[in-house]
């Protein structure tokens, strides 16, 4: 038994045999096995080379249709490598003298031999060291459980074990056969664990080299809630994580019962749940969540996710498919949101000082007008599937607000020459995350047809604090009085002027805040989806009196401490029966 | 299995990019078809010529000599048939 201390990253917990994902480097641990394993070791062994074999036959057959009998020579000699009793032998008899495992049996021996090939003289022979190692990769992600179309043809339930997963790899994600993740890198903001929550999918992330130390097919327990993994769990710490695990599904069966219940209060004042998401699949899992909308639709994902920014089609497709799959219900989409800590490959080199504060988002976008334009265009052009809404982020001034509408107008003037349909009426809103837009928002209100309060960014620019500065992170709280003032005034100068305003911070998504925000005069709330039935829950066990109570009341204290105490008491108050 | 017969011939690898993989697949075919054992020596290197993976770490280059050893009642046959290959340049010349 392993046990690991990582970060949590999206709670819950799952048990199932890991399945260790392609990493950039291989680093087999050298561990010794007990002569008992040795059968269960070359089993394995076989078991790979066989696999690896077909998949290099099939390759080779593909090759022949495709490229001709000159590469599928190549794969030829791979598969007949790799079917070489010799090959087989000579690991077998590692695993059987030396006690090593077939994974770092094998890996020694084929490091030997490319080796050798280093000093040939000969440039085309020494060439085939790189064939040496396609060999060795190949079968060693069969010894190890990494098949290569990995994640996205799971054929049973496992728990991914990866390096990091990129954001192209979570889209390909088969979610019914994903029950965990252990990472070795990433933090709680990482994309990877933005997903994870929002999938409703246990992950710990920060482990380390958990891919080293966990062998494809062994049992791990992730416990995303308290940030642990145990790899081969004794019976006796099974037992305890399935009676968690148990519990933890019982409550969100009771939370998912409520998906097609009304999000209202108990004296009859309804409030609309939207969801935030990141690829145009999750929209479909928002609306299993019982999203009624979606909130914010973040676009970074498309330009991260590609070393070359995508093309107007691939954009397009993108957003028509979030729209079809929404249906008549509204959908928020933002513009790309670049910079800061999410720099696309062709955003260029040139480093800010202080990213944050840097040439980013909307301002990076009005700088970059052809590729801001070609954006727009694919937007505008899916907003004929629907109730679409468009949302500029980091408006700082009324003048930036102006210009992004004026390439907007600019764009609907290009596609409307060429024929090409949209829709004219399309409602033009920003997020309000600086401390600037937030002071002025009866004035932006004016020009806008919608507000969002972003409090991820309003409450690091309002604070000072960057959270993702482990030094200063615990200055960072949303709930900090300064903050919540400015929600507060956002939410009037909206109501003033009668113009729709949203929360689509993580803020949202977090029980505790839940009264507050509706206290404070909130009725559209965007969130993570899996955070939806829970959010829903508290909606349905409160009153707008109380709500308006406990705002009345927050605005009075003077320091972060003490709201965040009355906020945990009166959602404790709440539902006694939730702990977490 | 008839009298044990041991004949061996030493070849330069005539063909420009040395013992590669097509070069030896086909000499791992044609050492198949027969009874004797097949061993190829190249500088203090050592394979059995039925296995790819030993051919290849023969890293024999152009030029470079092999001495090819046959072993049982075919041999004669085998070496032939090997020699032959080699020679041809492995249909690359």
């Amino acid at each position: 038994m392993i046990t690991k201390k990582g970060i949590n990253a999206s709670p819950g917990v799952a048990i199932g045999p890991a399945f260790v994902l392609d990493t950039e480097e291989y680093r087999i641990p050298q561990r010794t096995i007990d002569p008992a394993q040795i059968p269960a070791q070359i089993r394995n062994l076989d078991a790979a080379l066989d696999a690896a074999r077909q998949e290099v036959a099939e390759l080779r057959a593909a090759a022949a249709r495709k490229l001709g009998d000159e590469t599928a020579v190549i794969f030829a000699f791979h598969e007949q490598f790799i079917a070489d009793p010799k090959l087989r032998t000579s690991v077998v008899d590692a695993i059987e003298q030396q006690r090593h495992t077939g994974a770092y049996a094998f890996a020694q021996i084929m490091n030997q031999r490319q080796r050798l090939f280093r000093n040939v003289p000969d440039p085309y022979l020494k060439e085939r060291v790189r064939d040496l190692f396609d060999i060795e990769r190949r079968v060693l992600r069969h010894i190890l459980g990494r098949a290569r179309e990995d994640v996205a043809r799971l054929t049973e339930p496992v728990v991914i074990v990866a390096q990091d997963i990129t954001p192209s790899q979570a889209i390909s994600l088969d979610r019914r056969h994903v029950l965990g993740f252990a990472i070795n890198v990433g933090g709680q903001t990482s994309h990877m664990a933005i997903i994870a929550r929002m999938l409703g999918i246990p992950a710990v992330v920060a482990l380390g080299d958990i891919t080293a130390d966990v062998m494809g097919g062994e049992t791990l327990v992730i416990d995303g809630t308290n940030g642990i993994v145990i790899a081969n769990p004794d019976a006796e710490s099974l037992a305890r994580y399935q009676a968690r695990q148990h519990e933890y599904e019982r409550l969100t069966t009771r939370l998912r019962a409520l998906r097609d219940q009304p999000a209202i209060t108990r004296d009859g004042v309804p409030a609309q749940l939207l969801a935030n998401i990141e690829v145009p699949e999750e929209a479909r899992i928002a609306f299993e969540f019982g999203a009624e909308g979606i909130g914010l639709f973040r676009t970074e994902l498309l330009f991260l996710s590609s070393p070359r920014p995508p093309t107007e089609e691939q954009q397009y497709e993108a957003f028509r498919t979030v729209m079809r799959a929404a249906g008549d219900r509204p959908v928020i989409i933002r513009t790309i949101d670049l910079g800061a800590d999410k720099l696309a490959p062709t955003m260029g080199g040139q480093h800010d000082h202080n990213p944050a504060l840097g040439l980013r988002s909307l301002r990076y976008c009005l700088l970059h007008l052809d590729m801001f334009k070609v954006h727009l265009r694919a937007i505008l052009r899916a907003s004929v599937e629907g109730d679409m809404r468009i949302m500029f982020p980091m408006i700082a001034t009324l003048l930036e607000l102006r210009q992004a509408k004026t390439t907007l107008a600019d764009v609907m003037e290009d596609l409307e020459e060429e024929g090409i349909p949209f829709r004219r009426d399309v409602p033009i809103g920003i997020m309000v995350e600086t401390p600037a837009a937030a002071m002025l928002a009866s004035i932006f209100a004016r020009e806008a047809g919608f507000l969002s309060i972003g409090t991820n960014d309003l409450t690091q620019y309002t604070l000072a604090v960057d959270r993702a500065n482990e030094r200063v992170a615990h200055l960072y709280s949303a709930h900090n009085p300064a903050v919540i003032r400015l929600i507060h005034q956002v939410v009037r100068a909206a109501r003033r002027r009668d113009v729709p305003v949203n929360l689509c911070g993580e803020m949202a998504g977090a029980p505790i805040y839940c009264q507050l925000l509706l206290g404070l005069g909130l009725q559209r709330l965007s969130m993570a989806p899996a955070n939806i039935p829970l959010i829903k829950g508290v909606i349905r066990s409160t009153t707008m009196e109380r709500c308006q109570t406990i705002a009345r009341k927050v605005m009075q204290f003077d320091g972060d401490r003490q709201v965040l105490n009355y906020l945990r008491d009166e959602f404790r108050g709440l539902d006694p029966e939730d702990e977490t | 299995m008839g009298a044990r017969v041991v004949v061996e011939r030493e070849i330069p690898i005539p063909n420009k990019e040395g013992l590669h993989f097509r070069p030896i697949m086909q000499f791992v075919d044609i050492a198949q078809r027969f009874h004797a054992g097949v061993t190829v020596h190249c500088e203090d290197r050592r394979a059995d010529g039925r296995s790819p993976m030993e051919m290849l770490m023969l890293v024999a280059t152009h030029g470079t000599k092999v001495r090819v050893v046959a072993e049982g009642a075919d041999a004669q046959a085998c070496i032939e048939a090997l020699a032959g290959l080699v020679e041809s340049g492995f249909g690359e010349l």
